[in-house]
């Protein structure tokens, strides 16, 4: 009686769930989200959902009749019956058996989920303090993610200057979005460069630990265009809540298009470097990028005025590295220091970019050494 | 009776120093009750009652503070922006409000009552180890300053997370790391002498006659916690050493670049993780256990069956560590028998609440304020089980981890159960403790402003996790504001509700109602033939057990 009121409801209610199938992002409720996974695993959230809230009726239902009919105001004298075997042994039955019935889809999607084998595209993805990287191996070509939601935005402290409105995109935004192209299936493989980040966007239903020093798999297959966000998932540090993942997912012919022009930007960026090798910076040139490339990659830990957070990012201003020897100043920029959250910036930054921004450290907040550094000055170690 | 032995053996403890006591003191031996007056009572006590006293106020002191951290954090997160503090402070504040709620409050809460009430329940005189006892509750204290002084030293305290995760605590973590490690291991050393007594009580100090499956149901869920306890706290220990010479001493268990793994610090530190989640929770079904039957007039349906569930779920715990990690990127087997052994500890949870509903069916209930929190505790401790049962659900665990989803369901589970459970005991046993009845119509409104509140504290964080919010974040996206205004609100009502709940409890030690022996109608156990307040000493003669 009581397992076929259970089984009886959870059907009617789930038949429910199927007619309401109407794509909206809910405030209430998990995302379907684009892919047949999110659809699968939005399908068990609502089964289980479904079946805790029957089970949900059931006892508290019986508990209330308890409370409003058993009172002793209302003369109720207690019964004397204490134990009774057989009811144990069914209401230990009754739940394995429910349990059981919800393991069997639950694994298959999570078996399903597991095989990231036969992947049309590849891309590696890797977090860092506090952006994400995206390498597209089938071509060789990869760029940063980070966030663009300006600082007057954030910032509403009491003391803080040229507050502005919040953007419809609040902390949902960055400079350069993972593109991706639909109907094909694509692998990701997630790592990290310093701390435990994790890659979730939930419209894909994928949520990924990227492990430093160990390579993780996921992977997806989107099945309508648009644009998808998500968030680091794990705790990173300081600005954890500040290093969102933003996806554009386009039609094939489109992505072939977006894939080409990244190719050509390659090329060009490439032929920069080299004529930026000839070039000579003048300090004017230096401090105007490197006050822009500061602010995007260094303020968060350095802060903006250089001075640091005491006993857990050192200051810049007035410090032996930028006011003491270039050379060793630029390595620790280009190569950063190993076992602390130095990262090494030749990676992520164009060696003129790199000239520039020590330049700025050297002279900006009062470290006025007057050194201007060039592009040949900066000896990238490792090769681009 | 037992009644006329107990009160005969209290009333010889007053006139002379028993032969069953602890006669090697050296302070005054004929004083009433010899001990010495003032603070020194306190800090040299070896009485379980004084050292349950301590351990009870440290506790709500622990609470009190856990819990300004907490309205920070709320008022951070009232609107979206960054208002009131850093991110890093902030970082800060989630972390040592965990470490201070799990360590401090929780945990001390259960060692003090069950240093209060398991002699008295079993028919002992004291703790089995009484001077052990007085030294693991002293440097509880002291795990605590050290804890609270590192947010005050430069770089600021731990900012990792309750969770302290690796590498971000170990290369990534600030200087005072080590003050941290040092505090956890205080912590350890006192959790397990604790667990140690509580052991060594049950077994050797029974009455004549109390077999164990006489013992209150409050005794059993104690005995397999304390085991639980001496079983995973060297598991901490080990995790935080190996955290502290990772970023002092230059190993490398947990970095990559050595040959060590992040991800296995998660192994270790949730092998002890989740037994510690049962061990927050199992003294609060015994709690319940005794609690129910009362006020229902009726007596604990099926106590064996709750005995075996409880046995069932201790074992079990040592099983489900890793569904706390279903996203590091385990082998798919380990995630199916993560995944079957944590559906599976629900069916001997679900035994527990069909037991105490079937108490309730057919009894003679009343409504005092214990009894509200004992019911609230049954359904609000329900709804988190059932969000864990749908956190066990592997590929919508994807979804659900590490968002506001987790914390609303661990909420549930540990302020709407762990510690509702122990607000319950406090109403129970307060005429006990004190000898005066506390403040009925106070308790009755500290209970309902207290479940109103709690539930719009936490439960509209279901929706915050379902709709994507990440937890730990000291700013959200747009979408996600009015539901964190709402949870804001619900936490400020909440935080001032136990102002009440401190009110009644001074009210009542200073006065009041004189409380009888048996105050209430349909308790039943050894702690109710004493009168209250329960004498210096308890069973100084052991009580006869039918």
């Amino acid at each position: 009686m009581h397992k076929k009121i259970i089984i009886g409801a959870a059907s009617i209610l789930l038949s429910l769930s199927a007619a309401a199938e109407i794509e909206t992002p809910s405030k209430y409720n998990l995302t379907q989200g684009v892919t047949d996974t999110s659809q699968q695993v939005y399908d068990l959230h609502m089964i289980i959902l479904y079946i805790c809230i029957v089970i949900g009726i059931v006892v508290f239902g019986a508990m209330f009749y308890s409370i409003i009919n058993h009172r002793k105001s209302k003369g109720a004298v207690a019964a004397q019956f204490h134990e009774s075997t057989k009811v144990e042994i069914i209401w230990t039955v009754i739940p394995f058996v429910i349990l059981i019935a919800m393991a069997i889809p639950a694994t298959s999607v999570l078996i399903d989920m597991e095989d990231s084998s036969k992947s049309d595209i590849t891309i590696k993805i890797t977090g860092s303090q506090w952006k994400w990287h995206y390498q597209y191996f089938d071509h060789d070509f990869g760029f940063y993610s980070l966030l663009t939601t300006p600082q007057q935005q954030i910032q509403n402290y009491s003391h803080s200057t040229n507050i502005e409105p919040k953007g419809e995109n609040y902390l949902l935004e960055v400079d350069r979005e993972l593109v991706l192209p639909i109907g094909k299936k694509i692998r990701f493989l997630i790592t990290a460069d310093d701390v435990i980040h994790s890659w979730w966007v939930p419209a894909f239903a994928v949520k990924q630990d990227a492990n430093p020093g160990f390579i993780n798999e996921a992977w997806t297959r989107i099945n309508e265009p648009g644009i998808y966000r998500g968030q680091c998932a794990e705790l990173c540090g300081k600005d954890h809540g500040f290093m969102p993942i933003v996806v554009r997912v386009l039609e094939q012919k489109d992505y072939d298009i977006w894939l080409q022009q990244q190719l050509q930007q390659v090329a060009s960026a490439k032929k920069a470097a080299e004529q930026a090798l000839a070039s000579t910076l003048t300090m004017a040139e230096s401090m105007t990028l490197g006050e822009q490339v500061y602010l995007t990659r260094c303020a968060a830990c350095h802060q903006v005025n250089g001075a640091g957070i005491p006993g857990a990012f050192p200051a810049l201003k007035g410090s032996a590295i930028a006011l003491g020897d270039i050379t060793k100043h630029i390595d620790i920029v280009a190569n950063g220091k190993p076992a602390s959250a130095m990262q090494a910036f030749s990676k992520q930054l164009t060696a003129k970019e790199l000239a520039a921004v020590v330049t700025y450290e050297r002279n900006a907040w009062g470290n006025d050494t007057g050194d201007v550094v060039q592009v040949t000055n900066v000896n990238l170690t490792e090769a681009k | 009776m037992n009644t006329a032995t107990t009160t005969q053996g209290s009333h010889d403890s007053r006139g002379h120093d028993s032969s069953e006591h602890d006669s090697g003191e050296h302070h005054d031996q004929n004083a009433h009750d010899h001990k010495p007056k003032g603070i020194m009572r306190w800090i040299l006590t070896t009485n379980h009652k004084d050292i349950g006293t301590l351990y009870l106020c440290f506790s709500f002191l622990m609470f009190l503070i856990g819990g300004a951290m907490a309205m920070i954090i709320r008022a951070e997160l009232y609107q979206p922006g960054l208002q009131i503090v850093e991110p890093n402070f902030f970082n800060q504040m989630t972390t040592v409000h965990g470490l201070i709620m799990v360590f401090g409050a929780v945990m001390p809460a259960f060692t003090g009552l069950a240093n209060w009430m398991i002699p008295m329940m079993i028919g002992a005189p004291d703790m089995a180890l009484p001077r052990m006892n007085n030294w693991s509750f002293w440097i509880l204290p002291m795990a605590f300053a050290i804890l609270l002084s590192s947010l005050f030293m430069e770089g600021g305290g731990p900012n990792f997370g309750w969770t302290f995760y690796a590498p971000l605590s170990t290369t990534y973590s600030p200087p005072s790391t080590a003050l941290f490690v040092f505090a956890i291991h205080i912590m350890g050393i006192s959790s397990i002498l604790g667990a140690i007594n509580v052991v060594v009580t049950i077994i050797n100090m029974r009455a004549p006659g109390m077999t164990y499956m006489k013992m209150p149901l409050f005794v059993w869920t104690w005995l397999i916690t304390a085991f639980l306890l001496i079983a995973v706290m060297p598991v901490l220990a080990a995790t935080v050493t190996m955290v502290l010479t990772d970023k002092f001493f230059g190993t490398s268990f947990f970095a990559a670049a050595g040959g060590g793994d992040p991800v296995l610090f998660q192994h270790i530190f949730w092998f002890f993780g989740h037994p510690e989640v049962y061990i927050m929770i199992l003294p609060s079904f015994g709690i319940v256990s005794a609690i129910i039957p009362t006020f229902s007039r009726k007596k604990l349906f099926g106590y064996s069956s709750m005995v075996y569930a409880t046995a069932s779920i201790a074992i079990l715990s040592f099983t489900v560590w890793a569904h706390h990690m279903f996203t590091t990127g385990m082998p798919v087997a380990a995630e199916l028998f993560f995944m079957y052994c944590t559906m599976l500890i629900s069916v001997p949870t679900g035994v527990k609440v069909f037991n105490w509903v079937a108490t309730m069916w057919r009894g003679s209930l009343t409504f005092e304020t214990p009894m509200l929190f004992a019911i609230a505790f049954i359904i609000l401790f329900t709804i988190g089980g059932f969000s864990g049962l749908m956190l066990a659900i592997t590929p919508a665990d994807f979804q659900y981890h590490d968002t506001y989803f987790v914390v609303a369901h661990f909420h549930y589970v540990l302020v709407t159960g762990a510690i509702f459970s122990i607000m319950a005991a406090a109403y129970y046993w307060l005429p006990k403790w004190t000898g005066n009845m506390y403040d009925e119509r106070l308790g009755k409104i500290h209970f309902w402003a207290s479940l109103i509140s709690v539930n719009v504290l936490f439960f509209p964080m279901h929706f915050l996790g379902l709709a994507g919010m990440p937890r730990r974040v000291p700013d959200y996206a747009l979408q996600f504001a009015d539901f964190n205004q709402l949870v804001s609100i619900g936490g400020f009502a909440f935080g001032l509700s136990q102002l009440i709940f401190l009110v009644v409890v001074v009210k009542c030690a200073r006065g009041g109602e004189k409380a009888p022996a048996k105050p209430w109608e349909g308790a039943e156990g050894l702690e109710w033939d004493m009168p209250s307040p329960a004498p210096y000493h308890s069973h100084t003669t052991p009580p006869v057990i039918k």
